[in-house]
């Protein structure tokens, strides 16, 4: 026998899944956010959205050939995930500067310093916005108007957010009802003030079933997430329709679905098992509504997805699947 | 709705190129090389010497203790040589050669292929023939047959659950045998029922082989207390501890064995076995082996003499193709590499597996995304990530608290895994690890 075979260990048969086919999923399940952003925000959704996919994957090129000196992994597409959600996580009109800001910060801190993909412990993405937000206050609180502003970039007109102007109108003591917001039809298809890719609920729920199809994630984050986000407004709300909003509210506007569908969903910074995910899911749901109703900010779905990012390692210790056979200890 | 086991599991592409082939009756080697390690156990001891002439079916190596088993020649002729020679795991082993001469069968053993129905034995007896005629597990694990009809004290057995699974990709060895022995295989489940005393039978076969699950379904009125069940084909149903979830939906605890819920399970060759044994007198010394492969000219199923070595096999079904890569003994999944193609066909070779050199090799390892897929695939609900990782990291006490013992192997992590790690090699380097502290403490 001349031939030299090939000796490896069992399996010997592999699956077709790889890190980069995943990260493509998530490349086009964003695409409809993307043409939503770009429909009702025009050309400043187009400047935002490339110059933080150019800045992140250009930064871990950069940093990983020159500061840590390894084989660059751009290819694996993981770079181009951050810069896309990092741009659908800021307004519109924010000045290219702050964006590339924010992709060193995301990159950089959020990423690299702990090891590159699957080290990291928090969402780069949300690293980066959340430093922008505390930093850079003004800049990351000014919406531009959907549709009217298409033409214009930095200099777009701006207007408070539903969440803002419905938090701001329940502390002066009005109604819930009486305060003026767009249909909730309007809103679930986008029409309303908020960062580039957060807007539309309906481009949004496309590209996560798109993702639950392909198996990208499972229905145990994002539903779980929601649910959460219903039960608690949903119990603020019974206690009192006038003093708060409703559960649909809450769901339609703001980062919630591109939080619970493509934000809470990062494989790298959320639990690995199912028990794990559903805990860590209302955590971030609870988080959400408690940081919306109570908190300074209108807006809570970044900070309560850091928050339960940081109980990862505990959840994933203390939360193990069930095991097959298992035996109960000391019984 | 299809019954399957709940928890974990993939499916690869099924790639059952042999199914449509009927079992050949491959020619008798001129040589056979017989390991007398063959099973799981103790090996066997020899009782030939060189020069002596033996016949088919005559005993040449005895069971040497509580987990071994008896070797019977599997052809007629010359004891050549007793030495070590390379088996299918690699390593040299003590193997008895003989030339073949005729094909002269020790007498008593019945070859009338007509079927005996009526089972004469009583359980005791047919558990010391079973044992006698050197029967094992023929799925692949070749564990002594005869242990397993013996149902320890304080324990009942409730079900005899027969493995038709076949979950492997690629091997058509037990599709075959339920196709064309059908009647033999119910025969052989009623003995063990009766070793056993037990009064339910079910024939677990996964719904990729409509063909077999008909045939038996129509047979098994026939037959009290045996029912067939479907399955939903998910890898790795054929495994002892998901076949009994699946089909009478009992957990075996961890570190016990299928008796604690009172399920016994065999595999339909080993079945066939039994049934030859008790009814025709006849030794384990020859199985059907699937040889397949996406190049190979002709995939195909042989009835083959143990000892037939398995470069002959692939000869006969249209030689090894030029772009052949790896080699396998047994299905895709589970099988061992083999280095050396002359080594001999035993009785737990249900398959040998002719892979393509651009899908031998494994592809580059990438940095862990923590995707839980592993998780999510693990049949026993075990971490695989986790495993690895401490594995990895030496860090033994902590692979033990999270029940790295437990682990089938089945490779379902390492399958599935996007970033082709190579879980299953550091889990299985974790176990051995864990065993020898295990072993140490128990002596301490």
């Amino acid at each position: 026998m001349s031939k030299v075979l090939t000796i490896s260990a069992s399996p010997h048969s592999f699956g077709v899944d790889s890190t980069q086919k995943i990260m493509y999923g998530v490349v086009l399940a964003l695409l409809p956010a993307l043409a939503a952003s770009i429909y009702y925000f025009g050309i400043g959704a187009l400047i935002v959205t490339a110059a933080a996919v150019i800045s992140s994957v250009g930064f871990e090129y950069l940093i990983q050939k020159y500061v840590m000196k390894v084989k660059p992994s751009i290819s694996d597409g993981s770079a181009m995930v951050t810069g896309l959600l990092l741009a659908f996580n800021l307004p519109t009109n924010i000045p290219i500067g702050l964006v590339i800001l924010g992709s060193l910060i995301s990159i950089g801190v959020g990423k690299l310093s702990f090891g590159g993909i699957g080290q990291n412990p928090f969402n780069p993405a949300l690293v980066g916005r959340v430093f922008l937000l505390i930093s850079y206050p003004v800049q990351m609180t000014s919406w531009p108007k959907p549709i009217i502003g298409r033409m214009n970039y930095l200099d777009a007109e701006t207007g408070a957010t539903p969440l803002a102007v419905v938090k701001e109108g329940l502390k002066n003591g009005e109604s819930f009802s009486s305060i003026d917001i767009p249909s909730y039809i309007d809103l679930f298809f986008g029409y309303l003030g908020g960062c580039a890719g957060e807007i539309s609920a309906f481009a949004i729920l496309i590209g996560g079933i798109y993702m639950l199809w392909k198996k990208i994630i499972t229905w145990h984050i994002p539903l779980t997430v929601l649910g959460s986000m219903i039960f608690f407004s949903g119990l603020l709300y019974i206690i009192n329709p006038e003093g708060f909003a409703d559960p649909v509210f809450h769901l339609i506007t703001g980062g919630a679905m591109l939080g619970a569908f493509f934000m809470a969903t990062d494989m790298v910074s959320s639990p690995m098992s199912v028990k794990g995910q559903i805990i860590f899911a209302i955590g971030i749901g609870f988080l959400t509504i408690v940081i919306r109703v109570f908190g300074a900010y209108p807006e809570g779905v970044s900070f309560a997805i850091l928050i339960m990012n940081a109980f990862v390692p505990l959840l994933n210790t203390y939360f193990k699947p069930k095991r097959f056979g298992e035996v109960k200890k000391n019984g | 709705m299809l019954k399957t086991f709940p928890k974990g599991g993939v499916h690869p592409p099924e790639n059952k190129l042999s199914a449509q082939a009927a079992i050949e009756v491959f020619p008798i080697p001129p040589q056979v090389v017989i390991p007398i390690a063959q099973h799981i156990g103790a090996p066997s001891t020899i009782l030939v010497k060189r020069g002596d002439m033996v016949k088919t079916g005559q005993i040449i190596a005895k069971t040497s203790g509580f987990v071994s088993a008896n070797i019977h020649s599997s052809v007629s002729g010359k004891v050549t040589k007793i030495e070590d020679v390379v088996d299918s795991s690699g390593y040299k082993r003590p193997c008895v050669i003989i030339d073949t001469e005729g094909d002269e069968w020790e007498e008593g053993i019945s070859r009338d292929p007509s079927l005996i129905s009526s089972i004469a034995l009583e359980p005791k007896e047919i558990i010391e023939r079973v044992l006698e005629k050197g029967i094992v597990g023929m799925g692949g694990a070749t564990f002594p047959s005869h242990i397993k009809l013996n149902v320890p004290s304080g324990k009942k057995a409730e079900y005899l659950i027969i493995n038709g699974v076949e979950c492997e990709p690629y091997l058509t060895s037990d599709h075959r045998v339920m196709l064309e022995q059908p009647e033999q295989l119910m025969v052989g489940i009623q003995i063990i029922m009766k070793a056993l005393g037990v009064s339910k039978a079910i024939i677990g076969i996964e719904n990729n082989k409509p063909d077999a699950i008909e045939s038996l379904n129509k047979l098994a009125p026939s037959y009290p207390g045996v029912s067939v069940e479907a399955l939903k084909v998910q890898y790795p149903q054929g495994g002892e501890k998901q076949l009994i979830k699946a089909t009478i939906n009992r957990e075996v605890p961890s570190g016990g064995l299928p008796i604690d819920v009172g399920a016994v399970v065999h595999n339909v060759g080993t079945a066939i076995a039994i049934y030859e044994a008790v009814q025709k007198n006849k030794p384990l010394i020859e199985r059907v082996v699937t040889v397949t492969g996406k190049s190979l000219a002709k995939p195909s199923n042989f009835l083959v003499r143990i000892g037939t070595p398995i470069s002959s096999l692939i000869e006969a079904a249209g030689g090894l193709p030029e772009d052949t890569g790896k080699v396998i003994n047994g299905g895709p999944m589970m099988g061992k590499a083999l280095s050396n193609l002359d080594v001999p066909v035993t009785k737990g070779t249900s398959g040998v597996l002719i892979i393509r050199d651009e899908e031998s090799g494994r592809k580059e390892i990438a940095p862990c995304i923590r995707c839980a897929r592993c998780t999510h695939v693990c049949p026993m609900g075990l971490e695989p990530y986790l495993l690895m990782t401490v594995s990895k990291n030496s860090i033994w006490e902590k692979a033990e608290k999270n029940d790295i013992m437990d682990c089938i192997e089945c490779g379902s992590c390492s399958y599935e895994c996007p970033a082709n790690r190579p879980l299953l090699d550091y889990i299985r380097l974790g176990k051995s690890k864990v065993s020898q502290i295990i072993r140490s403490r128990r002596q301490s």
